[in-house]
Parts: C-alpha cells; sequence; structure tokens
C-alpha cells in the first residue's frame, strides 16, 4: 500500500516565490465551509461541485433553489451559499415541484442519491418526468447506503458486496438493479436523461456538460431533466480509497452506463 | 354584502382564496374530493395553481415546496390521507413553513391525530374545527393568518356534513391584523452573499465554523417558539346555558351544532343542563371546561368516535364531577360518519339519562356529604 512519497520538497531558505494557498483557494465560490466531513475518496464533493460551478457558469446563482434529499451530500446543505430547501428522505422531487409552480422564474433542482430516490421515493422522480415538470433532478449514484455505512439499494449491481448482501447481491434472493436513466428516458415528458460519472478527468469534463445542459433545458422552459451521477463510495464499498475509481468502472458503469440516454431539447 | 348558497367545499374554497391561497395541491378523497374540484377551477382563474398529486405524500410535498417560496399554500385529505402525510408535516412544523392542512373526516375519529399529531419529534399543529359553513369561512381564513403569524401548519378539521351540506355563505376577506415580514422565505436572491437562506428541519442558518448543524441550539429555538404560539393564541371556544346547569356537555364540530339545539331544547323544558364547544381543539379550551363544570354535577362528552377528546375534557375537569362518555362510533355503510347516532333525538335521550343519573347520585349523596362537611368543621 504504502508507496515512496514524491512531495516536493519546499526551499525555506528564501522567501516563497507565490503566496500560500489556503482551502477556499480550491473551493467553488458557491461553497462556504471547505471541510465537509466526508470520507476520502467519496465521489459527491466532486458530483457537487461540478453542480455548483454549472449554477454559477450560467450566472443563475441569484434565482437558484436547491433541493437537497438525505444522505451524505445532506452536509452540504448546510454550506452552500445558494438557497437551499431541506427536504425528507426520497421527497425532493415533489418539493421542487412546488417551489416551480409557485415562482417559474426560479431554477429549481434536486440532489437525492439513489437510496433516496430509487428506494424511498420511486415514484416522485416519474410522476415529475411523466409531468414534464420543468425542473432538474440530479442523483447521485454509488449503489449503497453510504450514510449507513454501506448496505444495498435498489441500484446495488449483481455480485456488488454489501452490509446486508455479504456474498454478494445475486438475483435470487434480491432482485436486479434499477436502471432509473434508463426508467425515466421512456417517459414523454423527460426532456433530457444522462448519466455521467466522476471517477476520473475526462468522465468529470463530461459530467459538467450534461449538468450544464440539464439546467440549461430548465431554463429555456424545455421540460424535465436529469443526471444520475456515478460517484465513489470506497468506504461502503470496501476498497481501497484508490481502487474506488476503478471499482466504478468495472462495476457500477458495466451495468449503469455512462452517456446521454435522451435528449429531446431545441 | 352577498349571500349565495354553496355546499361547504365551496364555501372553504371561496375562504381560501379570500385569504390569499394561491396554491393548492391534493389527491381525491371524499369528503376531501369536492375541495380539490373546487380549487382545481377557482384557483388558476385567481393566477394561482392547484396541483393533481399522484398521492397524498406529493400532494404535501408540493405544498411544502410552495409554502417555502413565501406562497400561501394548503393542502389536505380526509384522516386516512394525512396518515400518509405525518411524517413531512413534521419536518415542515420543524422547518417552520406556514401551511393550512385540512381534514375533511370521516367521523370524529382523527382527534388523536389531529391533536397529538401522527409524527416524529416535539410538535405541534394549532386545530380549528368549524361546525358549520359559515364558521368555516371564517376559520378558514383565520387559519391562514395564524399559519404565518406563527410559521407554523394550522389544521382545519371538517366533516363530511361541512363538506356537502349547501348552506347560505358570505364570503368576504377577513382583516386579522398585520402579520411579520417573509425575509425567511426562498426567492434565490440570498444566493451568492454568503448568507444564502436554508429551509430545514435541521437549522436556520449556515454554519460558518464547519461544525455542521447545531441541532441542539435550534431544537431548543423551536421549542421556544412553540410554546410561545401556544400561549399567544388563547383558545376559541362557544359556551351556552351555563347558569345553573348540573350536566355540562362538550362537543365539538358538527355535532357540537346538534348538541347545542339539544341543549336549548332542554333548556326550553326547563332541564338544567348547557354545553361548551371547543373551536379550538389545540390549544383545548381547558380553563373554560374547567369553568363550566365547577358547579356541575356531571359532564357529558359527545364525540362521533370511542372517546378521544373526552381525555382533554377530563385533564380539564381533573375529578371535580364525573365525566360520562356518551358519543360512540356513528356507524353507516359508507363509513362517512353520517350514521343514526347523529341525531338530536339520540343526543338528548342520552344527555336525560345523564342528568337523571347526577340528580339520584345528587339525592342519594346529600345526606352523605353534608355529615362529611359536619364532620370537616367540628
Amino acid at each position: 500500500m504504502t508507496t515512496d512519497s514524491q512531495v516536493t520538497i519546499i526551499p525555506t531558505q528564501r522567501p516563497p516565490e507565490q503566496p500560500a494557498r489556503l482551502v477556499d483557494d480550491f473551493t467553488p465560490d458557491l461553497i462556504d465551509v471547505g471541510a465537509h466531513h466526508l470520507c476520502p475518496g467519496c465521489g459527491e464533493p466532486v458530483a457537487m461541485r461540478s453542480i455548483l460551478e454549472a449554477v454559477a457558469d450560467l450566472g443563475a446563482v441569484q434565482r437558484a433553489i436547491a433541493v437537497f434529499g438525505i444522505g451524505c451530500y445532506t452536509a452540504f446543505s448546510n454550506n452552500l451559499d445558494c438557497e437551499v430547501l431541506q427536504a425528507l428522505h426520497g421527497r425532493a422531487p415533489s418539493l421542487a415541484t412546488g417551489v416551480k409552480r409557485a415562482k417559474p422564474d426560479l431554477l429549481a433542482f434536486t440532489i437525492q442519491g439513489d437510496g433516496d430516490m430509487v428506494n424511498e421515493g420511486l415514484q416522485e422522480v416519474i410522476h415529475a418526468a411523466a409531468r414534464g415538470e420543468n425542473i432538474t433532478c440530479f442523483m447521485l449514484n454509488n449503489g449503497v447506503f453510504g450514510e449507513t455505512g454501506g448496505h444495498l439499494t435498489a441500484t446495488t449491481v449483481l455480485g456488488q458486496r454489501t452490509k446486508n448482501t455479504l456474498d454478494g447481491r445475486n438475483a435470487k434472493d434480491h432482485g436486479y438493479p434499477i436502471l432509473v436513466s434508463n426508467l425515466l428516458a421512456q417517459l414523454q415528458g423527460a426532456t433530457y436523461v444522462a448519466r455521467a460519472a466522476v471517477n476520473n478527468a475526462g468522465n468529470v469534463a463530461k459530467a459538467r456538460r450534461m449538468i450544464t445542459r440539464a439546467l440549461e433545458v430548465q431554463l429555456q422552459g424545455g421540460g424535465f431533466s436529469f443526471v444520475e451521477i456515478l460517484t465513489m463510495c470506497p468506504t461502503g464499498w470496501f476498497v481501497e480509497t484508490t481502487e474506488a475509481p476503478d471499482y466504478l468502472s468495472d462495476n457500477l458503469a458495466a451495468v449503469h452506463a455512462i452517456g446521454v440516454v435522451k435528449d429531446d431539447g431545441g | 354584502m352577498t349571500r349565495v348558497l354553496m355546499e361547504g367545499s365551496e364555501a372553504i374554497a371561496e375562504a381560501m382564496v379570500a385569504a390569499g391561497c394561491r396554491f393548492f395541491a391534493g389527491y381525491p378523497m371524499t369528503p376531501f374530493t369536492e375541495v380539490l374540484e373546487h380549487m382545481a377551477r377557482k384557483l388558476p382563474t385567481h393566477g394561482g395553481v392547484c396541483m393533481n398529486a399522484e398521492s397524498e405524500l406529493e400532494a404535501v410535498g408540493m405544498a411544502w415546496g410552495a409554502a417555502a417560496t413565501g406562497t400561501k399554500a394548503a393542502t389536505g385529505s380526509v384522516g386516512q390521507g394525512l396518515s400518509l402525510m405525518q411524517e413531512s408535516l413534521s419536518e415542515i412544523t420543524l422547518a417552520r413553513i406556514p401551511l393550512v392542512v385540512l381534514n375533511m373526516a370521516r367521523g370524529q375519529s382523527d382527534y388523536y391525530q389531529a391533536t397529538r399529531g401522527g409524527g416524529h419529534g416535539d410538535y405541534r399543529h394549532l386545530v380549528l374545527a368549524p361546525m358549520d359553513a359559515p364558521e368555516a369561512v371564517e376559520l378558514v381564513q383565520l387559519a391562514f393568518h395564524w399559519a404565518e403569524k406563527w410559521r407554523n401548519p394550522v389544521l382545519v378539521f371538517g366533516d363530511y356534513y361541512l363538506a356537502h351540506v349547501y348552506q347560505s355563505v358570505d364570503v368576504q376577506p377577513l382583516d386579522f391584523g398585520p402579520l411579520p415580514d417573509r425575509s425567511w422565505a426562498l426567492d434565490g436572491t440570498s444566493g451568492g452573499s454568503g448568507r444564502a437562506k436554508l429551509l430545514s428541519p435541521l437549522g436556520d442558518v449556515k454554519q460558518r465554523d464547519d461544525v455542521g448543524y447545531d441541532l441542539q441550539d435550534y431544537y431548543l429555538r423551536r421549542a421556544a417558539e412553540t410554546a410561545a404560539m401556544v400561549e399567544g393564541e388563547p383558545p376559541l371556544v362557544e359556551t351556552g346555558y351555563l347558569e345553573g346547569a348540573e350536566v355540562v356537555v362538550v362537543a365539538y364540530g358538527t355535532p357540537g351544532k346538534y348538541v347545542r339545539f339539544a341543549v336549548q331544547a332542554m333548556r326550553a323544558d326547563g332541564l338544567p343542563v348547557g354545553f361548551v364547544r371547543p373551536i379550538t381543539l389545540f390549544p383545548f379550551p381547558t380553563e373554560a371546561v374547567a369553568a363550566a363544570s365547577a358547579q356541575a354535577r356531571a359532564v357529558a362528552v359527545y364525540e362521533n368516535s370511542v372517546g378521544q377528546m373526552i381525555d382533554d375534557v377530563r385533564l380539564a375537569v381533573l375529578g371535580r364531577a364525573p365525566v360520562h362518555f356518551i358519543g360512540g362510533l356513528t356507524l353507516d355503510s359508507s363509513g362517512f360518519g353520517i350514521g343514526p347516532d347523529n341525531d338530536v333525538a339520540v343526543i338528548r335521550s342520552r344527555i336525560e339519562a345523564v342528568l337523571a343519573a347526577a340528580s339520584a347520585d345528587a339525592a342519594n349523596s346529600v345526606g352523605r356529604s353534608r355529615a362529611i362537611r359536619e364532620g370537616a368543621s367540628q
């Protein structure tokens, strides 16, 4: 595990050539507090950052309402510098619907995990999509209940070990994973549906484009838009932090395929 | 003043619109269905939105989201549908979001649900129980005022009769006084300011010291606000014929009107009975019930359930007089609580039985209590 350190030795005999960089220098404008207390190697901060950067780039910060579900990512509901409405576990799409219908000029988007959206409240997103509700739903999919410590969700792939499927998920006992993006894409009311991942730089860049596109669809009044973002959860997958990005490609993304599933927007 | 004949459901819908309600979401279930129908027709013509939600879970969620933007919002159902909504109602209350909730109940079996709540956490809802459409027109508007004044859900507890009986009503916007500003409401504009707003059951301020939510601080402040609300709204109550009443009958909602009529008729016949009709079920008019029962030989409680409000009556009477249950489940094949018990003649005969027993008890105990009093003074 331990490898030789590659840390650059900073010479201390002369003054620094550039000012010291602080944690705020690395965080996007809309995150007030750099520390999020999520596990090392977690993909959710990268996904959150991508969403916030997209909101900021679209110039929509002062009309944005983020509706949060309940999961590890809920830590961010407390330190985002955009307005936040906290929902119950599973219920964010109906709250976002109420926000958007009451104030159509706002940019309403939800942040949910796979446990929140697919287990607890699947009908919410299906009906929001079917209505063509002009909101954007983001689902951070790591295939486990991360906050409880790695338990089976409806998106856990076959063979994946979780704390309540110790020998791996098998179809006979635990059924098959739900591929939410593919499910939603079949609905007439869904305008844009895409599945992204944040396990390497290329995928993060692609995720940013998908997120931006989804938000643009809403800003243009185009109807329901959805981006599923596969995120690493080394803690809940019981793998080394460094192995998590590859575990995502080899397992999660092998079933939940990355790409734009549907784009009916103008 | 223009009085128009309309069914209770429409009167309630008109009152909501008059109170400024511009968002409504619901799922059909009789006798709530008609309120939803009227709102679906009326709200769009007033620039509002009515959503036909896929279930009660989403109905309350949609109302929650709309209310969070400072839009006056309402939802509702029957007791069964409200059971589904309880989890959200708890969280909405903890997040301090104003909302009006209708329970167009079947019978009166939801008193516990309404006053104790079926959800988690330390929360309270103010509960108003109109006896008929004209009273509902006022109380529904008061509900919107209270919801915003206290930033707390307010429940209006009706029933099948209230929903379906046609009465002539005059719906005018009522002014209950000034309200605090809606600076808490989300509109996006605080984004990027360094103090973007948060509406959450977990807290109302973003943390600046990376400690996460301070639940201890928030829950204690929330509890203090609940206490202020409970103490800040004196209970509403109607009383009648209490002078010299030997039996006091307590009833609320539609049955309260039947009981009032029965008591009025009994007084006309010279029988010493009075009534108390709680209008707010929470806060319960404890002092009014206590005062009414101070000189009474017995208290009788009439409700269309197996006896729920009777707990609050007993807490008010505190043993000063026997408390008898004279109500019961009003059963009919429809399940709507419109069975044969809800009948003035039936109610009167039950009150008469309590009165007869109390008079007999009094006659038997006169000698004994005189002896006790004399013994005490020696």
